[in-house]
């Protein structure tokens, strides 16, 4: 039953993946890769993981919401009514990724992998929260500062405006 | 809370849902136009016997997909919720399970508003996004909050921890919030200015027939589940004097739901650019303090 | 269920992201080959953790960076973007290439 679900949405992922630079509307594409994206997070919650996987959930629907409006704003042809590619080194690029895949795959069934140490806790999520507000909590620290980071450093650069400017609206001072 | 539900409890579900959902909006139609107990079925009806009308060009593949991931967000949320003292899907990460659910809603309007092919359903759309990430973090503190204050993530087990004193009394901000995220939850009342009639009916403007029907059909379920999900994190749960406690759920869920529907028709709807402002500036604050008070408590 | 058919999972989505990063003109299709890409280390992560070491949380914690590092890299990717459609109306990496550096 799990297998089966698990090769379901495997192939589903996959299949959603490769489907983002397949079609032609971007709001196909990215809902493809939203699907993706999804499958992954119910993947997660067949590890146990299940807070994991529904947080996975959760943030790629906002972020892949937040990402149409941009890829509408961007793209040309955005509705994907005339059939266009935008790509170059394609061919290379097939190469690329089908030996990436090949040497990977000979890896993942070639290498004895470690015997599993340790026995699932009965609640993932909970270990999780003591282990970045414990041992590694210098790794969630790290990632508070690399979001507050990103935050300021996007805002200065996605921003027309500059210190000094002030929104055509006011008085004093439009740009 | 029980391991195992028995199985007739997946079907109970989606036909509890949509009971409680026809009679939410039964009582909208009663209060605002006046209409019977029967005037939700009568439109049902209509819209089902009406014929489709489409947009040149529409891309229906992504219209179906939005319109039918409304109900089908609004079951699953409701899948954790428990209704007397078991939920019928164990999950025991439910609080952030809802949340995920809840966010559907954003995918499924602006799928249905870009797919049609049309201006005013496109701006509707659109609008849901800005009021989403408006209303979302003041949220997800607020149900953050309720969860510190149990010290869990199960639904159930958040219910439980207000035997003495529900939650809506001493975390009344992030109650407030709550209330007030799950109109903009449901695109409700208020928080409808997706739907406006200044867009002419928004990213609803150009759904007919049947997929109208499930569109509305599914914002009446997510606008329940809204109300039911406050009565687990807030309202006590199931507690009660002299009924059983899925009696006090029904009577809870109904109390809110009532409030909600009742809100619809006594508020203005909010232009979301305005509650975009209130909500960083005014909500995220107060329920980030109402989460450090409720953490000071809980730690001493 | 085994860590070989996740690892492959893992694999094949991180193929598919890496054809998308190389070949595709638009920086946002780009990045969504990028998240792709992430996107098989989620699984790769969870299934590490899962079947080697679950008695430590350390896999579990490299799934919460990599969710972290896809909205970083997301809304950096979307602001460089901005900034270069503003400076000279390009939203495609090959007009961009004097930004290597």
């Amino acid at each position: 039953m799990q297998a089966v679900a698990f090769w379901i949405l495997a192939v589903a992922a996959a299949g959603s993946g490769a489907a983002v630079f397949a079609v032609d509307s971007m709001a196909r594409a990215t809902f493809a890769l939203l699907a993706s994206f999804l499958c992954v997070g119910v993947e997660l919650l067949l590890l146990d993981l299940r807070y994991l996987g529904v947080l996975v959930v959760l943030m790629m629907i906002m972020e892949m919401l937040v990402m149409a409006v941009f890829m509408i704003m961007y793209m040309m042809n955005p509705g994907g009514l005339m059939p266009m590619t935008m790509v170059h080194n394609h061919r290379w690029a097939i190469g690329i990724s089908a030996a990436v895949f090949a040497a990977l795959a000979a890896g993942i069934l070639l290498i004895p992998w470690p015997k599993r140490q340790g026995t699932v806790p009965r609640d993932p999520a909970f270990s999780l929260g003591q282990a970045i507000m414990g041992p590694k909590m210098l790794v969630m620290m790290v990632v508070g500062i690399a979001i507050l980071a990103t935050m300021i450093a996007s805002v200065v650069l996605a921003t027309g405006r500059g210190r000094y400017d002030r929104s055509p609206g006011r008085e004093d001072g439009a740009k | 809370m029980s391991e195992t539900t028995p199985a007739w409890t997946v079907v109970a579900l989606p036909l509890v849902l949509a009971g409680l959902a026809y009679s939410a909006a039964a009582m909208d139609a009663g209060l605002r136009s006046g209409g019977g107990i029967a005037a939700p079925l009568r439109e049902g009806v209509r819209l089902i016997v009406q014929q489709r009308r489409r947009m040149h060009a529409a891309d229906m593949l992504l219209v179906r997909a939005g319109v039918l991931s409304l109900p089908v967000a609004a079951v699953l949320a409701a899948a954790v919720i428990p209704l007397g003292r078991t939920a019928v899907w164990d999950l025991r990460v439910g609080v952030v399970w809802f949340n995920a659910m809840e966010v559907v809603a954003w995918a499924s309007l602006w799928l249905a508003g870009w797919g049609v092919n049309s201006a005013f359903p496109l701006v509707g759309g659109y609008r849901l996004v800005a009021q989403g990430l408006a209303y979302e973090l003041p949220h997800m503190f607020a149900l953050i909050t309720a969860a510190l204050g149990a010290g869990s993530l199960d639904f159930g087990e958040v219910a439980a921890a207000q035997h003495g004193l529900w939650f809506a009394v001493w975390m009344p901000v992030a109650f407030a919030v709550y209330l007030l995220s799950a109109l903009a939850m449901a695109f409700w009342g208020p928080m409808g200015h997706p739907l406006a009639d200044d867009l002419a009916g928004g990213a609803a403007a150009e759904l007919s027939g049947p997929d109208r029907l499930v569109f509305f059909a599914g914002r009446s379920a997510l606008l329940t589940v809204a109300a039911a999900a406050a009565v687990p994190l807030f309202l006590g749960g199931a507690s009660g004097p002299w009924l059983p406690g899925w009696a006090w759920s029904l009577v809870k869920t109904y109390a809110v739901l009532a409030l909600l529907v009742w809100v619809r028709g006594r508020f203005p709807v909010l232009r979301m650019d305005r509650f975009m402002a209130a909500a960083w500036l005014v909500l995220i604050p107060a329920a980030l303090l109402q989460a450090l008070v409720v953490g000071i408590v809980v730690l001493t | 269920m085994s860590l070989d058919a996740f690892l492959l999972l893992a694999a094949a989505l991180f193929s598919v992201g890496l054809y998308g990063a190389l070949s595709q003109q638009s920086i946002v299709m780009l990045m969504m080959g990028l998240e792709l890409m992430i996107n098989a280390l989620l699984v790769a992560g969870g299934a590490f953790w899962f079947y080697v070491a679950p008695g430590t949380a350390d896999g579990q914690v490299l799934v919460l960076v990599a969710v972290t590092v896809m909205a970083l890299e997301m809304a950096m990717g979307f602001a460089v973007v901005t900034a270069l459609l503003r400076a000279r109306d390009v939203d495609t990496t090959d007009d961009a290439g004097d930004l290597k550096g």
